[in-house]
């Protein structure tokens, strides 16, 4: 039954591939730049680098301090892990079991943070923390964080908990579960796969949120992304090759957290967020 | 059917048959804080706006719209945003096609994957350096024969342009192949055994099942690439053809610390962001809109 293809459906494949592998390439190539140039002695004009060193890590370091900036990422990142949890993964619970009047109003509170671009709402956001006093500060860095990071754990956990069958919960409680251990035996077991991915992803997007850090973010709040900005901007006034240095420190400490997300979700639930809601 | 005689229940059980119970106050604090952290700070902005340093209430739109300095960056970031926008989803949609059909699609999603974990920031340090005129890009270029003098990539338009294509395209590309896979196959497979060609498979099943999806991931890549900030800066000329409206509103507030500006060109900024998704999905109202499932289970 299988009968030869066409040459023009051929060439329209091809196309699809070239155009894909091209991309592709120009996309490792382009990372595979920034992780050549960190270990160059000096490069100008050649193909590849005249020697190889790890110097620029050990200057990276000093300069741009970052220890300090890997304290301050780490403790932003797992401050906004933890509360997006502890405030998102209930409340996702009450949405996926209750039918209550203006719930459609909620869902929309929770789908706008995620559809609104960051920059937009990031002006009024950090002057209303500037006029407060948290603006510049550790807190004030975590709150804006909390605005994209709540929903997102909220609408990724919706469709997990409606697939929980309730009468499981129902069974605990027939069998005389008190609240504390349906919540401890039965709800915290089965809600874990589901949690973990959404706060891994969580995690990762946080690490990379550059725009809400960047407009609410003081001089000891900084997170990495946000000093490789102001160290790219700068350019010039550093090597190149201490830069690109700063720059693999960061793709490393997002990347290891990727590697994790990757082996409990799929990689198009990275950019799906929302879209179970959008019917 | 009398019940004059009985006591009208407490009013605990009423508000649980209406679905308002302890489990429902859950929600609670996840709102307060979105309310206090996002519908304030948009009130508050707005009201800002209204109130500038002159002491006219519509003082900040005036001079956004009187000064070209500031209203010819919506014109730039829309002359960014709409032909990015279009050339990642055209070129998504017949790469998400073929995708579907792959048997190990996870090692592509995963690279794919990678420039939006990265984010624009690291995209545009690469990209300096990759497209820069003693780039591997270049290099390639010139030694093909391709062309005599490196090709200017960075610091104008184009760098801006391929740098929201990096991160757009993988974002459009795993939109579209999630709507995509989300159609059932078996109604592909009717119309193949109906004797419908790969052609008009895709005009007459296929596409106006997935146009709905298209209007979703065309409004997400556009908010994206009309917010565009680091990289219109890094990798774009930004007091010239790449300053964008971000750019503006982040000039307003942190170099001239006029906030009353800076939120107004904030809320111009959504205002045409809304436009454009209210246009859109207003044209997506046209096609059909129902389930991508098969008739039967």
């Amino acid at each position: 039954m299988q009968q030869s293809r066409p040459i023009a459906e051929r060439a329209w494949v091809t196309i699809v591939w070239v155009l894909t592998g091209f991309f592709v390439v120009n996309l490792l190539a382009m990372i595979g730049t920034v992780v050549t140039s960190s270990f160059a002695t000096r490069w100008l004009g050649t193909w590849l680098p005249a020697g190889w060193t790890p110097k620029w890590y050990i200057s990276a370091w000093d300069e741009f301090q970052l220890d300090d900036l890997l304290i301050v990422t780490f403790e932003v990142v797992f401050a906004v892990v933890a509360l997006s949890a502890l405030l998102g993964i209930p409340a996702a619970y009450a949405l996926a079991r209750r039918e209550f009047p203006g719930k459609k109003l909620v869902m929309l509170l929770f789908l706008l943070p995620l559809l609104v671009p960051p920059v937009t709402y990031g002006i009024p956001l950090a002057t209303v923390l500037y006029k407060s006093g948290l603006g510049g500060t550790m807190s004030g860095v975590i709150a804006a964080n909390l605005v994209p990071a709540v929903p997102f754990v909220i609408l990724v956990m919706i469709p997990f908990i409606e697939q929980i069958d309730p009468k499981i919960e129902a069974a605990a409680r027939v069998f005389g579960a008190s609240t504390f251990r349906l919540f401890v035996h039965v709800l915290v077991p089965l809600l874990l796969p589901g949690a973990l991915a959404a706060l891994l992803l969580v995690l990762v997007r946080t690490i990379a949120m550059f725009e809400l850090t960047f407009l609410t973010a003081g001089p000891g709040s900084q997170t990495l992304v946000v000093a490789l900005y102001y160290a790219v901007f700068a350019a010039g006034v550093r090597a190149v090759q201490s830069v690109d240095a700063m720059a693999v420190v960061y793709m490393l400490t997002t990347l290891v957290w990727l590697i994790v997300a990757l082996r409990f979700v799929n990689p198009t639930q990275m950019v799906t967020r929302a879209k179970q809601q959008q019917h | 059917m009398s019940v004059g005689d009985t006591p009208p229940p407490p009013l605990r059980l009423r508000l649980a048959s209406h679905g308002l119970d302890a489990v429902t106050l859950l929600v609670l604090p996840a709102a307060a804080l979105l309310v206090a952290l996002f519908v304030y700070p948009f009130f508050y902005g707005l009201w800002l706006s209204l109130h500038p340093k002159d002491g006219s209430i519509f003082g900040n739109y005036v001079k956004f719209f009187s000064d070209p300095f500031l209203y010819e960056t919506i014109g730039k970031t829309l002359w960014l945003a709409v032909p990015v926008t279009v050339l990642n989803l055209v070129a998504a949609i017949p790469i998400a096609f073929r995708v579907r059909r792959m048997r190990n699609q996870r090692l592509l999603t995963t690279i794919l994957v990678l420039p939006i974990t990265l984010g624009t920031v690291l995209v545009a340090e690469g990209m300096l350096n990759y497209f820069g005129p003693q780039g591997w890009f270049n290099r390639t270029v010139m030694t093909l024969g391709l062309s005599a003098t490196p090709l200017k990539l960075v610091h104008n338009y184009t760098g801006v342009f391929l740098s929201l294509v990096i991160t757009g395209f993988p974002f459009t590309f795993l939109l579209v192949l999630s709507y995509l896979t989300g159609i059932d196959p078996v109604l592909e497979q009717a119309a193949s055994t109906l004797g419908a060609k790969a052609s008009s498979r895709f005009r007459h099943i296929l596409l106006p099942l997935l146009v709905p999806g298209l209007g979703v991931t065309f409004c997400l890549g556009f908010v994206q690439a009309f917010s565009v900030f680091p990289s219109a800066v890094l990798l774009g000329a930004p007091a010239g053809p790449t300053r964008v409206i971000s750019i503006a509103a982040y000039e307003a507030a942190f170099e001239q610390y006029d906030y009353s500006l800076a939120s107004a060109i904030a809320m111009v900024m959504a205002a045409v962001l809304l436009a454009v998704i209210v246009a859109v999905m207003s044209l997506r109202g046209l096609f059909y809109r129902g389930p991508a499932s098969g008739g039967k289970g």
